[in-house]
């Protein structure tokens, strides 16, 4: 099980693969849409991935619901 | 008493390409003009630069006749020579009669088994492995293969998340028997459907009557589901992901294209690999862009008679079937 800090840089991982942002730039209190300007498919990719990596199911309506870096690290954590 | 059955064939290549497309050309400023989107959203969600549309004055049949001809003529065969007609469709807006006898008559074909196929965008590589199988049983000696859609008919041209991607066309390819083993082009299918997500791409019946799709869902199961069909493909045709020369999906969306070849490349597709990007100024026109996009790539020279070709379809259904072949 990892922790919150290896949820947060493994996810940060996943996003710099995807949406090619700087894993400095992953941070809990950013917004996926507002502030990394991270599209819905784009949120599908990064979702099959954590999906793969945490070994967690994050379903399309639950995605949705998953607004900032934070509300995903706390998700998974809840959920792996 | 015992039945008598034909002599099998080795199995099926393709002998000949064709394709069409409307003149009217629908850029995405045309499209912006309607509904709130523009150039820029469109083409990083989608890939699309422009798609053709079909007027009220050409139908899908007149765009199956078209293709169909090309290929014939491409084929070296004449319509006496063909004596199967397999079309792809899922945008025929009456179901009687069907497109395939019609279009055969029209091309000059006289009196062939002649039926349409609905597999929505997997349609042409299931027309293509029953095509196959018909001509390695026995059972067909020519055959034309159409994949032919006017989505145009069935688009909310208000609905910006649709009416961005569709478009129409036709493409068609001819198959004959392989004359031995080294010579067969058209290799197993491997196909399938996922009924359970079956509300992910339907017609609105009770509202608009309109094509619908829950794009997230869809773009999650074509971007997971389907290099694994591709790459099963390659296995049951006894090679490998390095010798494929050209990789061709269904042209759905350019991102799902990109991630079908990312996986290709993570399981040892050669760097040199070529990806079809026929959606950029087409659109996604259902069963006829894998063919189309084939015909394409060999117009412009980017593909080579004798190269090895990964085709695979998906859609509605949802459906999916893929296949290697040899470029005639």
């Amino acid at each position: 099980m990892a922790d919150t800090a290896e949820i947060l840089s493994g996810l940060a991982e996943i996003v710099e693969e995807v949406a090619g942002i700087d894993t400095a730039d992953v941070s809990a209190d950013k917004s996926f849409v507002d502030d990394l300007d991270i599209d819905s498919l784009s949120m599908v990719e990064i979702a099959v991935q954590a999906e793969d990596k945490f070994g967690v199911k994050i379903p399309d309506d639950q995605l949705a619901e998953l607004k900032t870096v934070g509300d995903a690290v706390a998700y998974i954590e809840k959920n792996q | 008493m015992t039945f008598r059955l034909p002599a099998p064939t080795p199995g099926a290549k393709i002998i000949g390409l064709g394709s069409s497309q409307p003149e009217h050309v629908v850029t995405n400023d045309d499209l912006a003009r309607r509904v709130e989107t523009n150039d820029q959203w469109i083409r990083e969600r989608v890939g699309i630069v422009e798609r053709r549309i079909a007027q009220d004055d050409t139908s899908l049949v007149d765009l199956a006749v078209d293709a169909g001809a090309k290929a014939l003529k491409d084929s070296g065969l004449s319509g006496a020579d063909i004596d199967t007609v397999v079309l792809a469709t899922c945008t025929m807006t009456s179901p009687i009669p069907n497109a395939a006898a019609q279009t055969a008559d029209r091309i000059g074909i006289s009196a062939p088994a002649a039926f349409d196929l609905n597999a929505a965008c997997a349609g042409f590589c299931y027309g293509l492995g029953t095509a196959s199988d018909l001509i390695r049983s026995g059972t067909a000696r020519n055959v034309l293969v159409i994949g032919a859609e006017k989505l145009s008919d069935w688009l909310d041209w208000d609905d910006r998340s649709t009416c961005i991607i569709f478009a129409d066309a036709a493409g068609a390819a001819v198959l004959t028997a392989a004359a031995s083993a080294e010579e067969i082009g058209v290799g197993p299918v491997s196909w399938g459907s996922a009924g359970d997500l079956v509300d992910t791409i339907r017609i609105l019946e009770e509202s608009t009557n309109k094509l619908w799709q829950q794009g997230q869902s869809v773009f999650r199961w074509a971007t997971t589901k389907i290099a694994p069909v591709a790459l099963d493909a390659v296995v049951k045709a006894g090679l490998s992901p390095a010798d494929i020369d050209v990789l061709i999906p269904h042209q759905a969306n350019l991102r799902i294209v990109e991630a079908i070849a990312k996986r290709l490349h993570k399981e040892g597709a050669r760097a040199d690999l070529r990806v079809a990007d026929d959606i950029v100024h087409s659109g996604n026109t259902s069963s006829a862009s894998i063919p189309m996009a084939m015909d394409h790539m060999r117009a412009a020279g980017r593909i080579k008679s004798g190269e090895i070709a990964l085709l695979v379809g998906f859609g509605a259904g949802l459906s999916y079937a893929g296949q290697v072949v040899r470029i005639p």
